[in-house]
């Protein structure tokens, strides 16, 4: 019997195929005994078995299934699966809600600045002066931006934000001998609106969405009474609205004693042009990854700072940066601080980028950013309104929702197989079906970073596709044809759930 | 888009078959198509009383999570354990095997607000 040396494991680790519609193995798969990324030189150390170091019933008894690979094959690995992938640097990426704004190389320059990057976290105040006046600059520039009188910078992101926010709005409440039950949440809301709220201990009521896409004032009031501990508002609204009844329904909340939380997700559209202080909004998180500009979306990670009003700083998360009265930094813990929502300052390289995104564009250059986000969705929902009419026919903000309903009726294709073949034409595909009101929802967010050539390109795809649907029917259930991997099953995923790899 | 003429609907897209005082419950043919693929059910407890438009279980698919609303107030007798394992009969045959519960009724009076397969018809066209 002869031996094939390619068909061995580790065959194809420095020559899988980057074209085609060949599966890219799995690190197990490249696996190869013994292979190792390292190798120790000889030191001299003598060697001492396992069990003289560790009681031997605390040892496994197997060994732990890990991939045995080269330095070389990892890196050819991780490199093919980058080029097969989309991302922000590669092309448009109109995933509404999501604002996948092109991240401007400046702010990773500064990131990576070795007075940043080699200061271990524990590092002694006194030795670390430059990273908390950072922290306290960026707590004062968010401050600034929101119209709030202070901000923690520790939530990991914008949903750790949501449930920062609402221990705060139970300690406000517990502070005053209040037992308050429930909070008020449209129903356009993020999905992670009510999940936070369930995690916080209260229970949802549910608020319609009017024929505006709007809040609905009247339901609003109706469901308000002295056992409403607060209402999550998006401003403007998931369907990318602006709620313009805000200082009504902040005033009414207010009455009985509630709170407002200002869900930050879409502060890319309003920035330096209003501010949720100046709204009446008690609390609100900000996804300074999304806002500010980090790359995000499975590369992660994110940061979610917390911004309040005066009434709520004494419950921050602590110990918080501070300037201290002699113009040096330290740490200071709120009187009635709900306690750490994070190591250490939350995820500083993100916090280190927003600062830098911030002082690169300045007061104008903010103002500038959000102008340019409303003014080319709307531009881009003018442009395709004949086969996708939007959802709510208003001017929108930074985003916009269309439905893709009539196409359905008429053609059978839906929202989800247009996005498909939105791959093949290039282009990332726009979220779909949410927010969960809009029949067949399509939510496309240009951001301020694209052209209005890339914009008119995005159109006469959308414009090809329904074609296509019309003159081939059913055809768009088979796209994405030529991308690396074509259309996942989805349903199968979540219904037989393997989430680790069985390498025996 | 299927409905059959021998059941009643609810204007929130469940279906039920009355027999005697037990009426079997299930989700129409319309909502499946409109929630795609099921990837989850969560059933009622048998023995647990419920009220008309109360909240009976939660279908989740690939594109949302949505709640099950009881047709009809009663005691819940019966569960699918079935569509339970096999989420997809929901899919492939929402008024056969992938029926959710059954409700033992005790109001029967109270069926009579539930739409009939005309007005059903008439409300998903629209």
């Amino acid at each position: 019997m002869s031996t094939s040396f390619t068909q061995a494991p580790g065959g194809k680790a420095a020559s899988a195929p980057l074209m085609g519609s060949e599966a890219e193995p799995t690190l197990f798969e490249l696996s190869v005994p013994g292979r190792s990324a390292y190798q120790l030189r000889t030191t001299g150390v003598p060697e001492i078995a396992l069990e003289q170091l560790i009681p031997s019933e605390l040892l496994r008894e197997e060994e732990v299934a890990i991939a045995e690979v080269s330095e070389r094959d990892l890196v050819a690995h991780f490199t093919r699966l980058s080029h097969r992938q989309f991302s922000v640097d590669l092309g448009f990426y109109p995933l509404g809600s999501c604002t996948m704004k092109y991240n401007p190389k400046f702010c990773d320059e500064v990131a990576n600045m070795p007075g940043l990057v080699d200061v271990h976290p524990a590092t002694p105040a006194s030795l670390s002066q430059g990273w908390l006046e950072l922290l306290v600059e960026l707590e004062e520039s968010l401050c600034e931006v929101t119209g709030m009188a202070a901000v923690t910078l520790q939530p990991a992101a914008g949903a750790a934000g949501e449930l920062t926010g609402l221990l705060l709005m139970s300690a406000y409440h517990r502070a005053r001998g209040d037992r308050r039950r429930r909070i008020l949440i449209p129903d356009s809301a993020h999905g992670t609106n009510p999940a936070s709220v369930t995690l916080g201990g209260y229970e949802v009521t549910t608020i319609p969405t009017d024929e505006r896409g709007l809040v609905d004032v009247a339901a609003v009031k109706a469901a308000l009474d002295s056992d409403v501990a607060g209402i999550m508002l998006t401003n403007p609204n998931t369907v990318g609205l602006f709620e313009e009844e805000i200082a009504e329904i902040a005033a009414a909340v207010h009455e009985v004693g509630g709170l407002l939380y200002y869900d930050g997700a879409n502060l890319n559209a309003i920035l330096g042009v209003v501010r949720p202080g100046d709204m009446g909004f008690d609390i609100m998180h900000m996804n300074v990854h999304k806002t500010f500009a980090t790359p995000h979306g499975g590369g992660g990670p994110g940061a979610g700072p917390v911004a309040v009003s005066q009434r709520l700083v004494e419950y921050l998360p602590g110990p918080r940066p501070t300037r201290l009265a002699d113009g040096k930094y330290g740490y200071a813990v709120p009187e009635h601080s709900i306690g750490r929502m994070h190591s250490w300052h939350g995820n500083a390289m993100v916090l280190a980028r927003t600062l830098a995104y911030i002082k690169v564009h300045g007061g104008d250059g903010l103002r500038l950013v959000a102008e340019r986000a409303v003014l080319n969705a709307n531009w881009l929902r003018k442009r395709i309104a004949e086969h996708y009419p939007a959802a709510y026919d208003r001017v929108c903000m930074h985003e916009v929702v269309v439905s893709a309903g009539a196409i359905k009726k008429a053609t059978g294709a839906k929202a989800l197989d247009i996005a498909k073949a939105l791959l093949e034409e290039g282009f990332h595909a726009p979220t779909v079906y949410f927010p969960l009101i809009v029949d067949e929802a399509l939510m496309f967010e240009p951001t301020e970073t694209e052209s209005l050539q890339t914009l008119e390109a995005l159109a006469q795809s959308l414009e090809r596709i329904v074609a296509k649907a019309v003159s081939e029917p059913g055809s768009l259930a088979e796209a994405p044809q030529s991308t690396p991997v074509r259309r996942v099953d989805e349903a199968r995923a979540a219904r037989q759930l393997i989430p680790t790899f069985d390498a025996r | 888009m299927q409905i059959p003429e021998n059941l009643r609907y609810s204007s929130d897209h469940e279906w039920a078959l009355v027999e005697g005082n037990r009426v079997r419950v299930g989700i129409t043919d319309y909502a499946q198509d409109a929630l795609g693929d099921v990837v989850f059910v969560d059933l009622p407890s048998v023995g647990a009383e419920v009220a008309i438009g109360g909240v009976i279980g939660e279908v989740e698919s690939t594109k949302s999570v949505s709640e099950i609303y009881a047709p009809v107030a009663g005691v819940v007798v019966a569960v699918n354990d079935e569509a339970a394992s096999t989420p997809d009969a929901l899919n492939s045959d929402p008024y056969g095997s992938g029926w959710l519960c059954e409700i033992e009724i005790s109001d029967p009076a109270a069926l009579e607000a539930l739409l009939d397969a005309a007005a059903y018809k008439d409300l998903t066209d629209h």
